[in-house]
């Protein structure tokens, strides 16, 4: 079984902030981190290969510093990375990214699952797996917070849906999106953090994916971005003090006042 | 690839080095260098006063008749036998956007014995055109079956532009329309309107909320969006009139690949959170599993959900399926009580698209302040127990 999980490094956002003057982001100490939710996608391919005779190979497309990210979930237990770097990748909306990401899947052949993290926490679309999945042909699941596997040839998938949740069975080769409950990612062991530091990571661009520089990145996407800025922020703010009873009088004519519900 | 700066309109001012998120910028004596760190994102190019900086051109994408495509579509969904709050909503702001393009709105009715009063139901909220397939395979939700047959669809009536809810049904099948389609998608928008130009404005938080993006698809239609549910609004036309169209499907269309083997609705209605009006979470602040029952009493007399901050969801007070947040649910309800809550940055991503927003936290310090409505600054277990007192006595 191969089984490949698909990573994105994202700046962590609870370093981002706006400059309240400027109303810009701030970008001072914006470190990158690997997106929580592909970490989970990880401990999911682990926890498979914990029980069974599967390789895991992880990729992430991104600028070469994203090899950090390959690295450190090597140390987890991971057995090979591919780095999708090139020039061109750059300014990739979720179709180009996807075109990049199902190539590489593609060039590895073998491939009896993709995981991936239900959405990267920057951009928030939840778009890159499913289309993924489309240009590979495969059939996919979302929002899925618990996979078993029932023989060779197929997977019982449960997943979480705003109404209760759901269990399907899909044949592989799939595609799965995971969500946290399927288990809090395993820390890198010492014996894998050696095996990683040395590891020898692929740089795969345009020419090693058989792809034309067209078809990827900013070129390549359908959608662009025309205007960035800063969110209308709360004008109307009110800061209740005082005692108890005041407060809860206070608290209680506002929202009478707003009309909310359950009041 | 990286963004272009115009020498002969820069003044060296420095303000894009600022704003760049990724350290990309560097200004010299006399000129300004972008690196390749540059991602294209274009912080900088809305900053410069001088519209010195601008990012090379989107592709062109497959060669497609743009004028060819014409209208506006709302996937339509449906829960127990009626029509869901956000494709409403969703009818509302496709309203406008026909209204301004001058096209007919249409709605799209996917499932098995669909009742006919949710056909009447959409054109009440604005339709004018209802296509419905009705077919077995339709019975339940699988990407596969709903994807494909819209894509059918979709070629044979070539609207401009489709609008789905940001559910969990919207946001899973609707990738696979837009890569079928070979075609540009937005996530969760939150605001849409027609530019100068007649193209659909999608605009949507980004970074975690921390920046808002307006982004178009030029040149390959349909231009396609999920919206974010109970932000759009929806409007009641009792006397508009409609037309109702069933489709057929050729059974080809259906690949079958996937078998759904059993839907279990959540049985706990406190845990429902993408669906309730009304959200009261507790975080560390309450202590211990046991001071949950104070918010459930709270929730309960509201008709509210219950949700909680990843600290809480850690120490094991609560089930995960009420966490809000980065790695949670992201709620917008139209009352959302914070508890107990510090307002880390993962949770406030989860909950800042809320109406209103109260926190409750006896320090005044705690950045959950900086984004609520308004904020008590007081000891839980003092105010909640009065507040539920106080919301007993006026009801009496």
């Amino acid at each position: 079984m191969h089984i490949v999980v698909c990573i994105k490094q994202v700046p962590d956002t609870k370093n981002v902030r706006i400059d309240p003057d400027t109303h810009t982001l701030v970008r001072q100490g914006v470190e990158c981190i690997i997106n929580p939710f592909d970490l989970f996608a990880v401990e999911a391919a682990l926890k498979i290969k914990d029980e069974s005779d599967a390789k895991i190979t992880v990729m992430t497309m991104g600028p070469p510093q994203a090899e950090e990210a390959l690295r450190d979930v090597l140390s987890r237990g991971v057995d090979e990375a591919i780095l999708l770097s090139d020039r061109a990748f750059a300014g990739a909306d979720t179709w180009a990214t996807s075109i990049t990401l199902s190539a590489a899947v593609r060039k590895l052949g073998d491939v009896d699952l993709v995981f991936c993290g239900k959405q990267a926490v920057d951009g928030d679309t939840a778009q890159v797996g499913p289309e993924v999945a489309t240009l590979l042909d495969i059939p996919y699941a979302t929002f899925v917070k618990k996979i078993e596997r029932l023989d060779e040839k197929f997977l019982k998938v449960t997943r979480q849906t705003d109404e209760g949740t759901e269990v399907w069975k899909l044949p592989t080769p799939t595609l799965v999106t995971v969500i946290k409950e399927v288990g809090e990612p395993r820390l890198p062991s010492l014996r894998h953090k050696m095996r990683a530091k040395k590891a020898q990571i692929p740089v795969w661009g345009i020419t090693e994916l058989g792809l034309d520089a067209n078809d990827v990145g900013l070129c390549g996407s359908f959608t662009q971005v025309v205007r960035v800025f800063s969110p209308p922020r709360r004008t109307d703010q009110v800061i209740i003090e005082g005692s108890i009873e005041e407060q809860v009088e206070q608290l209680y004519s506002y929202l009478k006042e707003a009309k909310v519900p359950g009041i | 690839m990286k963004a272009l700066v115009d020498g002969k309109k820069c003044t060296v001012c420095g303000v894009c080095s600022d704003v760049c998120p990724f350290g990309a910028i560097t200004v010299g004596e006399t000129s300004v260098e972008i690196s390749d760190e540059c991602t294209l994102c274009g912080m900088c190019v809305d900053t410069c006063e001088f519209g010195a900086i601008s990012l090379p051109e989107v592709g062109t994408g497959p060669a497609t008749d743009l004028e060819k495509y014409s209208g506006v579509w709302v996937f339509a969904e449906w829960r127990d036998g009626t029509v869901h709050k956000v494709s409403h909503e969703l009818l509302g702001a496709g309203r406008q956007l026909a209204d301004k393009r001058g096209v007919e709105l249409s709605a799209v009715l996917l499932g098995h014995q669909l009742d006919k009063s949710l056909s009447s139901d959409l054109i009440s909220h604005g339709a004018d055109n209802v296509y419905v397939v009705d077919n077995p395979q339709l019975a339940r939700f699988t990407n596969e079956a709903y994807a494909d047959v819209l894509v059918d669809l979709i070629g044979r009536k070539q609207p401009e532009i489709i609008l789905a809810g940001a559910t969990s049904i919207g946001r899973s099948f609707i990738p696979r329309v837009a890569a079928s389609l070979k075609t540009g998608l937005t996530a969760d928008c939150t605001e849409l309107d027609i530019s100068e130009e007649g193209l659909l404005l999608q605009t949507r938080p980004a970074f975690g909320g921390n920046v808002m993006a307006t982004i178009i698809c030029p040149n390959s239609r349909p231009q396609m969006a999920t919206v974010r549910p109970k932000v759009m609004r929806p409007v009641k036309l009792p006397d508009h009139q409609g037309h109702v169209e069933a489709i057929e499907i050729p059974d080809e269309i259906f690949r079958n690949r996937v078998e759904v083997l059993e839907v279990i609705p959540e049985r706990d209605q406190t845990a429902k959170l993408t669906e309730a009006d009304v959200i009261v979470s507790g975080g560390r602040g309450l202590g211990k599993a046991e001071n949950f029952a104070i918010l459930d009493e709270l929730a309960q007399l509201m008709k509210a959900a219950v949700g909680a901050s990843r600290g809480a969801v850690e120490e094991g007070w609560i089930a995960p399926s009420h966490q809000v947040g980065q790695t949670g649910r992201t709620v917008a309800p139209t009352l959302y009580m914070a508890v107990g809550l510090s307002g880390a940055i993962q949770h406030v991503v989860g909950m800042q698209g809320s109406k209103i927003i109260v926190a409750v936290n006896k320090d005044r310090e705690a950045p959950v302040f900086d984004v609520a409505s308004c904020g008590v600054v007081a000891d839980l277990f003092e105010f909640i127990p009065a507040f539920i007192r106080k919301i007993k006595q006026e009801r009496e």
